[in-house]
């Protein structure tokens, strides 16, 4: 038995999964789906930010296309970290694909004209 | 080296009005001032108040150089441009006992020669009709007034420095000698020359003074706690409100300041260290229950801000003005506590008229210029001149500090003054914007930014403050 | 002077949403003024996901949500001014703004719908004992510095108040290299939501400390050490349980007052959550002036904010067009265990749907939210768990709203 809250929105179930992973307290499907993998392989989105190389004093917002697992987060940030992009950015611009073969991508989440 | 005729140490209060009162004559002047901005220390947190003179005791120097300062702000704020408006102030008598001691103050301000009124219950209340339902009379001083400290201090300096003043911040005093006919001051950086030095180092002055013989006086700091409330509705107060005055000062008073907020405070306790300007809630919370005793329905809630500043209270009880006893070539202007701020013109005034004129054969300057330039500030002027304004100027049309109003135009114009702010604080202080209901959560970034750019550094070079107050830590993402 | 049917007071999430919904109930002459330099307000440094659950069902950050909103407000022609602040309101509806381009600028407006949101209660407001140093900084202002400019404002941080920008921020700066200490909150539960404990603070071995709150901030210059003890159920600290951390930031996240200036200075009536009292209308106590979103009262998810700004510019339409008929002018009053509701008023006729909002006190389990009206209840409802740090939503209809003859309160009442 294991008991965690739930994160896929913003109510926060209080959620419990027994050892044949058998959910409750869960007002929805994901937040199932949430709580196996919470106890299988949890992962996590990230979102952080790059330099905007031709703008003074300005970084544009970033997150990984799909979420990856936990372990990894501050491996991934490093990778993040490397990198700058120039204005005009555009959402869904890749920043980093694939990044550490994790399978999500770095995408930019803002317009910055 | 430049061989000085007078050093200031010191640009509070005092030592900006010595110097710009000395700036009119053909004298070579400076100034030492140990922080990065005028104004900073005792100057920076204070009453507000130009006291009208009736309530220190006759004969002494507080009492004359008090009353005869109040009677020059009316020209030193018209020619310094300086919010300054004489509210007048009441104080309070909550018995027939108090009344009594309300007559022998009037007594007093007879002696001073300071105009009062003695109100009774009715009249008090027609006039603040907030105070206390125990009020029972109040002693009225009409020519009290409100001012903005910051910009005294900072266009008294600017406008020396505009008459050929030379200063320079962050040089802290740490040796004088004299040798023969002239004094070497050593600071922290640098060694000056002046055959005259004038000691205006405020809480610092007894450490200057015994850099020249032994003194058998001290500075025994004396810290006050303030509340500042956001622009509330006007008519909570319309005077300065006073208890009576004790043995510890004048008491905490409620007020409105030049800036239409309001103020209430000090608590007055003595402090061992001289740079101790933290608040507590205990102290605090004392302010509170004497601010409540006159004024009941002060909202509280309305608080902006809390701030403590240190007085620089002599062991004399009178301000100390004259030169060393071994050397009348440096003079100490020390234990300039409350009416410090009412006194600061004619103390400057009693400097040189009794000392400097006796060193020196003054002679005026023909360029002189008692004008600071033309400050534009948007929300004193008509919709019409702040289009003329923004025509000339696009930059007065975007507001940078949304809960002061005050444009990036105004806050580039302090940038190219002759005393411009290095600091957040000091763009703060200068022009507002950081001072009202968000204390500058936004536009203290975009503050930090213009104030990077004008001065060609790093955002992480810009201080909040003193020396080593940083805002940001560290640069991220940096490629 | 310059005419318009309707001046919308702040480009973001609140303000936009109106602007759209109106246009779309047939007004065409809407001018939206935003201070920023872009649309969306504080959204463009929420950098974070969780946005849009309701409004698009999947998971956007704060920037990919307000864009899909600004597109549409491009999209539709709806006009807009950035770098315009306004100065003033007056109780007639004269907007008076202030640009690089136009100068300053009187609008008469028939309708203001006001979206300027919120700002966050400073350290003086909570009087902070203590130095006078930099390094204490409130939450969103460190947001601003980091997501907008890329400065982190401190290394070794404590964060005091467990609001949501908080707990962001604990995983933000923690994710960028710096070091969080704890989070520290007055309180005996925390006003963040559970899923941002769950993922910002647990995720990272952040502690939080309930009931504890900031003793004391000593420093010379910038913050050295912060001083947390616990507090007593009066809020009043207990000696003996200090607890020091050497660090070189206090980040606080003690709150968020709606940014109503401009309203309080035209004595619009202001109501105990610092924003405007409104009616059912979300109009004001000044007919024609509409206030929407976080300068309403603070929420918690922005696609709430999103539906009150719809309803803001839908109740403006109307006003434009003299839809609106008022005939009744009933109280509605927090009762039992209820901080705030909204609306304070209904004033239109019983004729249609009510949305009440309103939060909680305390934490609070297994109750039912009675409507009542005298001495009956004419709606009441289950609810499991409600939380001070989520707003309740419950429509009541227009038939049980027939019912009403006097004040409405709503109340909680144990199972």
């Amino acid at each position: 038995m294991k008991e965690f809250t739930c994160i896929v929105c913003p109510r926060g179930c209080r959620l419990t999964i027994d050892d044949k992973l058998n959910v409750t307290g869960n007002s929805c499907p994901r937040g199932a789906e949430y709580a196996k993998n919470e106890v299988t392989n949890p992962k996590r989105m990230i979102t952080s930010i790059v330099r905007v190389k031709n703008r003074e004093n300005t970084v544009v917002s970033v997150k990984t296309s799909t979420s990856i697992p936990k372990g990894m987060i501050f491996e991934v940030m490093e990778e993040i970290n490397k990198v700058g992009v120039d204005a005009p950015t555009h959402i869904g611009d890749i920043a980093i694909k694939n990044v550490l073969n994790t399978g999500a991508d770095i995408i930019i989440t803002k317009n910055i004209d | 080296m430049c061989m000085y005729d007078v050093l200031i140490i010191g640009a509070g209060v005092v030592g900006a009005m010595v110097a710009r009162k000395l700036s009119r004559y053909s004298l070579s002047l400076a100034i030492l001032e140990k922080e990065n901005d005028v104004g900073n220390v005792t100057s920076n947190a204070n009453s507000a108040i130009i006291h009208s003179g009736y309530d220190p005791v006759p004969g002494t120097l507080k009492a004359k150089l008090n009353v005869e300062g109040n009677k020059m702000f009316d020209l030193i704020s018209e020619e310094l441009d300086v919010h300054f408006k004489r509210i007048g102030s009441m104080t309070l008598a909550t018995s027939e006992e108090q009344l009594k001691t309300l007559k022998e103050l009037q007594t007093r301000a007879i002696a001073n020669g300071v105009e009062t009124r003695l109100l009774d219950k009715e009249e008090t209340r027609k006039l603040e009709p907030n105070v206390s339902s125990e009020v029972v009379g109040a002693l009225l001083a009409p020519t009290a007034g409100i001012i903005d400290p910051f910009n005294l201090v900072v266009h008294a300096v600017e406008n020396a420095v505009d008459n050929g003043v030379k200063l320079f911040l962050e040089q802290e005093v740490k040796d004088i000698k004299y040798l023969s006919d002239h004094f070497e001051v050593k600071t922290d950086k640098a060694t000056f020359e002046a055959k005259v030095v004038i000691n205006c180092a405020g809480l610092y002055s007894d450490e200057i003074a015994k850099m020249i013989e032994p003194i058998d006086w001290k500075i025994n700091p004396r810290k006050g706690e303030y509340f500042v409330l956001d622009h509330y509705k006007l008519g909570l107060v319309n005077h300065t409100i006073f208890p009576l005055p004790s043995e510890k000062g004048k008491g905490v008073l409620v007020s409105l300041t030049s800036s239409n907020n309001y103020i209430v405070g000090p608590s007055s306790e003595f402090d061992e260290n001289k740079d101790d300007v933290s608040t507590d809630s205990e102290t605090l919370s004392n302010v509170r229950r004497q601010a409540t005793e006159m004024i009941p329905s002060i909202p509280f809630n309305q608080v902006v801000r809390v701030f403590s500043g240190m007085r620089a209270t002599p062991s004399t009880h009178d301000f100390i003005i004259e030169p060393a006893k071994s050397n009348k070539y440096f003079i100490n202007v020390a234990g300039i506590e409350s009416p410090g701020l009412a006194s600061s013109p004619a103390i400057a005034e009693y400097v040189v008229n009794n000392y400097i004129s006796k060193l020196f054969n003054l002679e005026e300057k023909k360029d002189y210029n008692p004008r600071v330039k033309k400050y534009h500030v948007l929300n004193d002027v008509s919709e019409e001149e702040r289009n003329r304004l923004i025509k000339e100027n696009p930059e007065y049309g975007k507001i940078i500090c949304s809960c002061e109003k005050v444009s990036l135009g105004e806050i580039k114009d302090l940038l190219s003054r002759s005393v411009p702010p290095k600091t957040v604080k000091g763009v703060k202080r200068r022009c507002r914007a950081g001072f009202g209901k968000c204390q500058g959560g936004f536009c203290s970034p975009m503050v930090t930014m213009i104030l990077a750019k004008h001065y060609g550094v790093s955002p992480l070079d810009i201080k909040w403050d003193k020396s080593n107050s940083n805002i940001l830590v560290k640069e991220v993402k940096k490629l | 002077m310059i005419k318009r049917d309707l001046v919308i007071i702040g480009g973001g999430s609140a303000g936009m949403a109106a602007a759209i919904e109106a246009k779309k109930n047939g007004i065409d002459d809407i001018l939206i003024l935003e201070k920023d330099s872009v649309l969306g307000g504080i959204l463009n440094q929420c950098i974070h996901n969780g946005f849009g659950l309701t409004e698009f069902k999947e998971e956007l950050t704060g920037p990919e949500y307000l864009s899909r909103f600004a597109d549409q407000v491009k999209e539709l022609g709806i006009e807009y001014k950035l770098d315009s602040l306004v100065l003033n309101i007056s109780k007639e509806k004269v907007v008076t703004y202030s640009n690089a381009t136009d100068g300053v600028v009187d609008i008469e407006a028939k309708a203001i719908v006001f979206a300027t949101g919120c700002y966050e209660r400073s350290p003086g407001a909570i009087q902070l004992s203590g130095d006078r140093v930099a390094g204490i900084i409130t939450a969103g202002t460190a947001q601003k510095y980091l997501n907008i400019h890329g400065y982190l404002a401190g290394k070794r941080i404590v964060i005091l108040g467990s609001g949501d920008i908080g707990l962001i921020m604990a995983r933000r700066m923690t994710l960028e290299g710096a070091k969080v200490l704890c989070v520290s909150e007055l309180m005996p539960y925390s006003n963040g939501l559970n899923r941002n404990i769950a993922q910002c603070l647990n995720d990272y071995n952040i502690p939080l400390y309930l009931s504890r709150s900031v003793l004391r901030v000593e420093g010379k210059g910038r913050v050295e050490k912060v001083v947390l003890a616990a507090v007593d159920d009066k809020m009043k600290f207990i000696p003996g349980t200090e607890m020091e951390f050497e660090c070189d930031t206090l980040l606080l996240s003690v709150g968020l007052i709606p940014y109503v200036s401009l309203l309080e200075n035209i004595d619009v009536n202001i109501s105990s959550t610092k924003g405007a009292m409104v009616n059912d209308q979300l109009e004001t106590s000044i007919p024609g002036i509409f206030a929407c979103g976080n300068c309403l009262h603070v929420h918690d998810v922005v696609d709430f904010v999103t539906e009150e700004g719809r309803e803001a510019g839908r109740a403006a339409a109307r006003y434009i067009k003299g839809e609106v008929s008022k005939k009744v002018k009933i109280k509605v009053n927090p009762g039992n265990g209820v901080g705030y509701v909204i609306p304070q008023f209904i004033e239109t006729d019983l004729d249609h749907d009510v949305t009440f909002k309103f939060r909680v006190r305390k934490p609070i389990k297994n109750v039912f939210v009675n409507f009542s009206s005298g001495e009956t209840i004419f709606h009441k409802v289950v609810k499991p768990v409600l939380i001070p740090s989520e707003m309740v939503m419950i429509k009541v209809s227009k038939d049980k709203l027939a019912n009403v003859k006097g004040e409405i309160t709503v109340s909680l009442e144990e199972r």
